[in-house]
């Protein structure tokens, strides 16, 4: 009998235990997930309960269960994908991005590989080639015309030529050029030249150090080139001996010496390239430093279509919009066009004030030169310091 | 010469001057291109 009592007690046992597990789970709350399954569902599947899949079997492509066209989760539409990524192409998409600036929403520029190709291409090779071109001809010059020596007898009186301010100014310019010179052709040639040379370990730390030195030298520049600026426009000033001085070249050729102010005709070339060019090359710098902050070449486009000066000089017409990064691009390759030429120019100007010609280096080494380098190659100017020296009131002393 | 050596050595400080002031000043390239949602240095 008491077999029997335990036999219905555990058979009532397992049928309720059975019915309890055929009652159909409540119905989660999916909101949180947009419809779709819950840690709960997921859960609740290990545990091997029955899950009614419908709200997932249900949701293949139901377009009365898609999400809106425009929440968030909504689908193209209308548009599709091919779409989307021309969108992208063409900057037409309405891209947002965690980072700053305007360049940071355009995803695909395609005027980037036009720079890549140019800058790798024809800027590095005929830049180069035109520094070598110049310092070949340096060289040939040296040969055939030798140093330019002191044609007179030499007097062993000085002349102050340049003040300490002045050279001063002179060597910030032209140490900070040099500095910015050598990193830039770093920065540009670097890859090509000196990784096969030192390995990429190597160049990533020379590069590094180079943009650094790049980057905060050129304010010394700029500070040289405004000094530069004060003090020499006056005396660079065009006039009527520059004239006969540039018929008569100079006199390099002929071993004559024209008549010549404080600067001569040639230095005055020297000074407005480095003013107009440097003056370049520090306006893009800046351009470059702060990127995107200042476009300018959009502007000057429009400028050189309308005076047609794209015209005249073949380029038809220039492109007035440019995509951010398009400006910068055309920054970096004028900065670096235009320094090529100045870096050329200034080649020559080293090798003329140094083993071209004698007597001229004191001008900016000690500032004093000697009387007959000065009377051979600035007659007037040390006509005019001597006129001063002679009207110099009685009892004056030279400051020293 | 001494004018020279003068020059040589107010480009190394302006250099590092330029550099010191503008990275406190805000404009570091981390600072000019990053929001807030942005966590480079944590």
């Amino acid at each position: 009998m008491f077999r029997q009592l335990l036999v219905l007690l555990f058979s009532v046992f397992l049928v309720s235990s059975a019915f309890a597990q055929e009652q159909p789970a409540p119905t989660p709350d999916r909101s949180a997930t947009g419809g779709a399954q819950t840690l709960e569902d997921i859960l609740a599947r290990q545990r091997g309960e029955e899950i009614d899949n419908g709200f997932r079997s249900d949701a293949t492509g139901n377009p009365e269960g898609a999400a809106d066209l425009s929440g968030q989760l909504g689908t193209l539409g209308g548009v599709s994908d091919a779409e989307m990524w021309r969108g992208l192409r063409f900057n037409e998409a309405d891209v947002t991005a965690s980072n700053n600036g305007p360049g940071a929403t355009i995803l695909v520029q395609d005027g980037g590989m036009r720079w890549l190709t140019f800058r790798e291409g024809p800027l590095a090779t005929y830049g180069s080639y035109l520094l070598l071109a110049t310092l070949g001809a340096l060289l040939l010059f040296f040969l055939a015309r030798g140093r330019i020596r002191i044609d007179g007898e030499k007097t062993g009186r000085r002349i102050e030529r340049f003040k300490a301010i002045e050279r001063f100014g002179h060597w910030l310019l032209a140490g900070s050029f040099i500095l910015l010179g050598i990193t830039g052709l770093i920065s540009l040639l670097g890859r090509k030249l000196l990784i096969p040379a030192f390995g990429h370990e190597s160049f990533a730390f020379i590069a590094g150090a180079s943009k650094w030195v790049h980057n905060n030298v050129s304010w010394a520049f700029i500070v040289g080139l405004v000094m530069i600026f004060v003090m020499w426009v006056l005396h660079n000033l065009p006039d009527r001996t520059d004239v006969k001085w540039l018929l008569k070249g100079g006199g390099i050729f002929t071993k004559s010496h024209p008549p010549a102010k404080k600067f001569n005709a040639g230095q005055k070339l020297i000074f407005w390239s480095v003013i107009i060019l440097g003056g370049s090359i520090a306006a893009s710098g800046l351009a470059l430093l702060f990127p995107f902050e200042l476009n300018m070449f959009a502007a000057t486009f429009a400028k050189m279509n309308s005076f047609g000066i794209s015209g005249i000089l073949g380029l038809g017409e220039l492109p007035t919009e440019l995509s951010p990064h398009e400006e910068m691009q055309f920054a970096q390759l004028w900065h670096a066009i235009v320094s090529f030429i100045l870096m050329a120019i200034i080649l020559a100007h080293i090798y003329i004030g140094s083993v071209g010609m004698e007597g001229a280096y004191d001008a900016m080494g000690s500032g004093q030169v000697e009387e007959q380098w000065a009377r051979e190659h600035h007659s007037l100017w040390v006509d005019e310091v001597k006129a001063k020296e002679g009207n110099a009131p009685e009892g004056a002393t030279p400051a020293e | 010469m001494k004018s020279m050596l003068a020059a040589f050595v107010v480009i190394a400080l302006i250099a590092v001057g330029a550099n010191l002031i503008l990275g406190n000043a805000g404009f570091s390239s981390q600072e000019r291109s990053t929001s807030a949602a942005v966590r480079l240095d944590n």
